[in-house]
């Protein structure tokens, strides 16, 4: 057990010109650099895809309002919905596992950086392609105008007679590339994970974070591509007069929902498994203890991305499908919330005995347990298909998903971001601002999310630029709104705290949460080549070990 | 700037460390992520079979290609042969094979373009006739472009073989190209019994 | 273990506050209206599958309420009692990997859950979507436009639009309405919550769906699936009426069109404008599908499918600018001269 402490000396002292700097950034094929240019411009579409909701929000702040018209209403939830999904959520996730996997494995770089650099440019496109509608997409209503048609685009709605000119074109093909992107990524993902861990790291001591996206990365090699091929149906449609969706030639709308949602279900199991992964690497080092049941994690997580692709038709039950396709598909919905399920009650398995740390990362995760709990529970109510015939397409389920992707996923991301901020920079985030980022969004996240679920269960429908009065939805309304607009300040603290902390952060040496894995093995941040040697573990938790020589996670793996 | 240390002392692992090559795993995780892309063609295809309103019905105007199909098998053994010829260094041998597969590939889409001229203008099918015209062309057509752009790449290869480049140090990469080939080749045998048999 | 304020008991606290708050609110929704047909709640059900819905709900809320007030408790309790204290600097608890006994009993517990509440569930599915259709049953083709609702009834040759007359329906006789759903252009969704959950609209694609409504009123709803610009304004105005009041309106509407010679000015726009294109009266030429039915405009006390009240004001507006209550909406702006407005206005409201 000799011990070699190696020197390695970190960043660069000289200042280079801005143009050099901006073309290494350009040009640049390092997993790091990539990670967080995936960051960035995911934080840029979270801007702007916050301002669509408030948007959407100050129209629906009282009945019969004139805010925006219900054109611009239209195409702000459609934006709105693609934008955080396809442009902010995945792209942010793909960062951070394009930061982290390397490190965590004992790798150099991805099995291919240059794919990695061409999938980044290739999703970043996507999203100039998308917002470049507003300009170039001529629609009914005059020159330039972005889709109308729902995040969904449910046929016959995307057909040329109801979506003539070319905005909703703008979405396919933003949507068709930036989809290509995410499977050259996956694809690098899982090649980095199979092919280039160091040596000692079987598959069964790779962290939690690895073994995630590694799911993550297989499921998205088949659910993008489903999205790919209906989208590429629809061009068809659209283009050289194919019929795939078009009902007067005896084609089916339905068929398009079933591809749609074939992909769309698994999609969302892909935004939160990664979330997952942060939960379990943060929860563990602030509870100073290892992740309860690694085993059974893992293997829940294999479970949920199995059964995640026989449960798609749950958002189809008011469609028609017969008793016993809808009962097939709420037995499978409701079977996947068990391995869900486990997961939560490992997560307080591993608090439990533990000494908890209130740090912010933390509580953001604390927050996330509480709130993925009801956001799942939500889930199972509307599993139940009797009770979807009258939830599906409200508010309430607009409420649920929020709160699966605010409460759920972007509680998570918040989590990483002050986790692996100062490995990224070398520098702490304020914990002061932390700590009134986090009061401030819970509150409006409660505020809005809570309330929302009740508009829907008075029968509020789903995409309506407006409601009539006397229907008990105005003041609930209101309240959401409000929840809103202080969710935007708590996000602009935020973003002042990544800003300002880069400049006067604390700055950190290696490992300044005391935590377990191999990138905090190296320095914050670390050197483009990552490790001087390539390391070799023994175990799940290879700092661990070499800070308790006496008491090694190895002797019990 | 400060210098980081970093210790390094894990124990054990005396064992050797193989892991997978990284360009067979990439393969294998395209050739996933196209096979969903097919299937859902493929259900397109049989979901609508029966369901056009108007215009030619498959057993009117389709003819089995049986031997453009031979062509095109055959040519995942020339491919399979090339890439053994190769990794024993026999670079000749591994040129002409790899030529032949190209000539094969050829065939087959010269063979496609045949069945489509004809279907076109003896039967007035094309994609925006009925159902029947938009899911056969796009199946038949999403695996003609696979064709296509696998010959591309062939072809490449074929150019750097004879410029000398491809040696057994590249009989890595030529077998990662030889997946591609056997994947085309695999969708076609679903294509063709979905097409031409069962949906007749 | 003194009971200092700190940091750690915030973050209980707020849990607390927001359980009580995620009660109260649930509370609220799940309390019935009391006065039945007024409001769109989904816990107020009038007619058999809102209320199977609504008991099933119910059950499904208790379930699920049990898991969330144990599973929170858990977090709780662990965020409280296991926080760090300052004695426990500089060691680390005790690092336990796992429980075999504990994985199992949190599998197989959720499992049984998942198997009582699916076969609950089965039952009010098959309870819903197979009831058979008795002798006695209303029978109306609903036919989703954009943005307005087509209403006929095959055995009674009624046609009509956006407001739905249905007979009352005594459980110890039943006379349901039974609902044919079909689309002319895009997929709608009928939903009108007290009355049933809603099934959707979708072209070339037929679907079925009742209700047996045991109040007499009026149901609001509206179209749930995203259907393009006007999706908001396709609302549902359902009149369930008593036996004799649901015979009276049958006829009514079984009736041709009332001829008003006081009319023939107006009658006389409307044929010879582009309107007979589009819009039907019983009786006359005018047979146009495209948009709603005329023959008993007066009957219904909405036009534009809810968007606004059927008045003179509202009539007259709506012909000359459909923009200015609905905008984007197929009627185009007859750009009629004010002479002819008046006069097409007089003859519709003679449309009883």
């Amino acid at each position: 057990m000799a011990s070699d402490a190696i020197t390695v000396p970190v960043g660069q002292t000289e200042a280079r010109p801005w143009v050099d700097e901006l073309h290494q950034w350009l040009t640049t094929v390092d997993h790091k650099r990539l990670g967080i240019l995936y960051i960035v411009s995911s934080l840029l579409f979270l801007a702007v895809g916050g301002v669509e909701a408030l948007i959407i929000r100050i129209q629906l702040m009282h009945s019969h309002n004139n805010f925006v018209s219900p054109e611009v209403f239209n195409r702000m939830f459609t934006m709105h919905g693609t934008t955080m999904i396809f442009f902010v959520a995945m792209p942010v996730l793909f960062g951070f596992a394009n930061y982290l996997v390397p490190l965590m494995i004992g790798a150099r770089d991805m099995a291919f950086p240059r794919l990695n650099a061409f999938s980044f440019w290739l999703s970043f496109l996507g999203g100039l392609l998308l917002y470049f509608s507003f300009v170039g997409g001529s629609g009914l209503y005059g020159a330039g105008s972005a889709p109308d048609v729902g995040w969904w685009s449910y046929a016959p709605l995307g057909a040329r007679a109801f979506s003539p000119g070319h905005s909703s074109d703008y979405w396919t093909l933003a949507l068709l590339v930036s989809g290509f992107g995410s499977i050259g990524t996956a694809i690098n993902i899982i090649a980095t994970i199979l092919c280039l861990r160091c040596p000692g790291m079987k598959l069964s001591r790779m962290p939690l974070l690895v073994w995630m996206n590694l799911v993550m990365a297989g499921m998205v090699l088949l659910a993008i591509t489903p999205l790919s091929a209906a989208q590429i149906m629809l061009l068809i449609d659209r283009y050289l007069g194919g019929h795939f969706f078009d009902t007067q030639a005896g084609g089916s709308a339905v068929l398009w929902m079933h591809f749609f949602w074939i992909f769309g279900h698994p999609e969302v199991y892909i935004l939160i498994i990664p979330c997952f992964a942060f939960m379990s690497e943060i929860i563990p080092v602030f509870s100073r203890k290892p992740i309860f049941g690694y085993p059974v994690m893992v293997a829940a997580t294999v479970c949920i991305a199995f059964v995640s692709m026989s449960v798609w038709a749950h958002h189809m039950f008011t469609i028609g499908m017969n008793s016993y396709a809808n009962s097939f598909f709420t037995l499978t919905t409701m079977v996947v919330g068990i391995p869900t399920g486990i997961k939560i009650f490992n997560w307080i398995g591993t608090m439990w005995g533990g000494r908890i740390q209130f740090k912010t990362a933390m509580l953001f995760s604390i927050a996330f347990l509480f709130q993925f709990l009801i956001a799942g529970l939500t889930g199972i109510m509307m599993a139940a298909s009797p009770f979807d015939w009258q939830l599906s397409l409200s508010y309430f389920v607009v409420a649920h998903f929020h709160y699966v992707i605010v409460g759920g996923i972007l509680f998570a991301l918040f989590g990483a971001f002050y986790y692996w901020y100062p490995k990224m920079t070398g520098r702490m985030l304020s914990e002061r601002l932390g700590q009134w980022h986090f009061w401030l969004f819970l509150i409006g996240f409660h505020m809005t999310f809570d309330v929302m679920h009740i508009p829907g269960i008075l029968g509020m429908p789903r995409r309506i630029y407006t409601y009539e009065p006397g229907r008990g939805w105005d003041t609930l309304n209101l309240i959401v709104s409000i929840g809103a607009f202080i969710q935007a300040l708590a996000i602009l603290l935020f973003l002042a705290n990544l800003v300002i902390s880069y400049f006067k952060g604390a700055r950190v040496g290696n490992d300044p949460w005391d935590a377990w894995t191999l990138e905090w093995s190296t320095s914050s941040p670390p050197p483009a080549y990552n490790f001087a040697t390539v390391p070799t573990v023994a175990s799940r938790r290879p700092l661990w070990d070499l800070k308790h020589p006496e008491d090694p996670d190895s002797r019990y793996e | 700037m400060s210098a980081a240390t970093m210790t390094t002392s894990f124990p054990n692992t005396a064992a050797e460390w193989r892991l997978p090559s990284r360009g067979k795993v990439a393969m294998a995780g395209l050739i996933i992520a196209e096979s969903a892309i097919f299937t859902i063609f493929v259900v397109a295809y049989l979901f609508y079979l029966g369901k056009s309103t108007t215009g030619p019905t498959p057993q009117e105007v389709l003819e089995t290609p049986i031997f453009y199909t031979i062509c095109l098998l055959s040519s995942s053994l020339t491919i399979h042969l090339a890439a053994k010829a190769l990794e024993r260094d026999y670079a000749r041998l591994f040129l002409v094979l790899w030529l032949l597969t190209i000539a094969l590939g050829g065939l087959f889409l010269f063979g496609t373009a045949l069945e489509w001229h004809r279907l076109i203008y003896q039967h007035g099918l094309t994609i925006s006739t009925n159902l029947f015209g938009t899911t056969y062309y796009s199946l038949v057509g999403l695996h003609a472009f696979h064709v296509t752009a696998g010959l591309i790449m062939l072809s490449l290869v074929a150019i750097f073989g004879f410029a000398g480049r491809v040696g057994v140090s590249q009989s890595g990469r030529v077998a990662v190209l030889s997946m591609y080939w056997h994947f085309v080749d695999a969708v076609w045998v679903v294509v063709f019994t979905v097409v031409y048999v069962l949906g007749r | 273990m003194s009971a200092r304020r700190t940091k750690s008991n915030l973050c209980g606290g707020w849990q607390i506050v927001l359980l009580l708050f995620w009660s109260a609110s649930a509370l609220w929704a799940v309390e019935p209206d009391g006065t039945p047909g007024h409001g769109t709640n989904i816990f107020s059900p009038a007619s058999t599958p809102a209320k199977s819905i609504a008991d099933l709900s119910v059950f499904v809320l208790v379930i699920t309420g049990i898991i969330f007030v144990v599973v929170f408790a858990l977090i709780l309790y662990s965020v409280i009692r296991f926080r760090a204290r300052a004695t426990d600097a500089g060691s680390e608890p005790a690092q336990v990997y796992g429980s075999t006994q504990i994985e199992l009993a949190w599998t197989i517990i959720p499992i049984l859950i998942v198997v009582v509440l699916f076969l609950a569930t089965a039952r009010v599915i098959h309870a819903i979507q197979d009831a058979p259709e008795p002798a006695g049953a209303v029978e109306v083709t609903v036919i989703g436009h954009q943005f307005w609702w087509e209403f006929r009834y095959p055995k009674l040759g009624i046609v009509t639009a956006n407001e739905l007359h249905i007979p009352v329906s005594d459980p110890s006789h039943p006379t349901p309405t039974f609902l044919q759903l079909l689309s002319a252009d895009t997929d709608h969704s009928f939903w009108v919550p007290e009355l049933a959950g809603k099934t959707d609209l979708i072209p070339n694609h037929p679907n079925r769906m009742w209700m047996d409504p045991q109040h007499t009123g009026v149901f609001l709803g509206q179209c749930a699936q995203y259907c393009g610009i006007q999706h908001a304004k396709m609302l549902l105005r359902v009149s369930v009426d008593g036996p004799e009041d649901f015979a009276a309106w049958v006829r009514a509407q079984q009736r041709p069109a009332v001829e008003d010679a006081g009319a023939i000015a107006g009658r006389r726009v409307f044929e010879s404008n582009a309107c007979m294109n589009c819009h039907a009266v019983g009786g006359t030429p005018a047979d146009g599908r495209f948009g709603p039915d005329l023959t008993h405009l007066m009957s219904r006390a909405t036009i534009a499918a809810g968007a606004a009240e059927n008045t003179h004001d509202n009539l007259r507006l709506w012909i000359q600018n459909p923009s200015a209550i609905k905008p984007g909406s197929l009627m185009p702006a007859m750009k009629l001269s004010d002479a002819d407005l008046d006069a097409v206005v007089s003859y519709m409201e003679t449309l009883r």
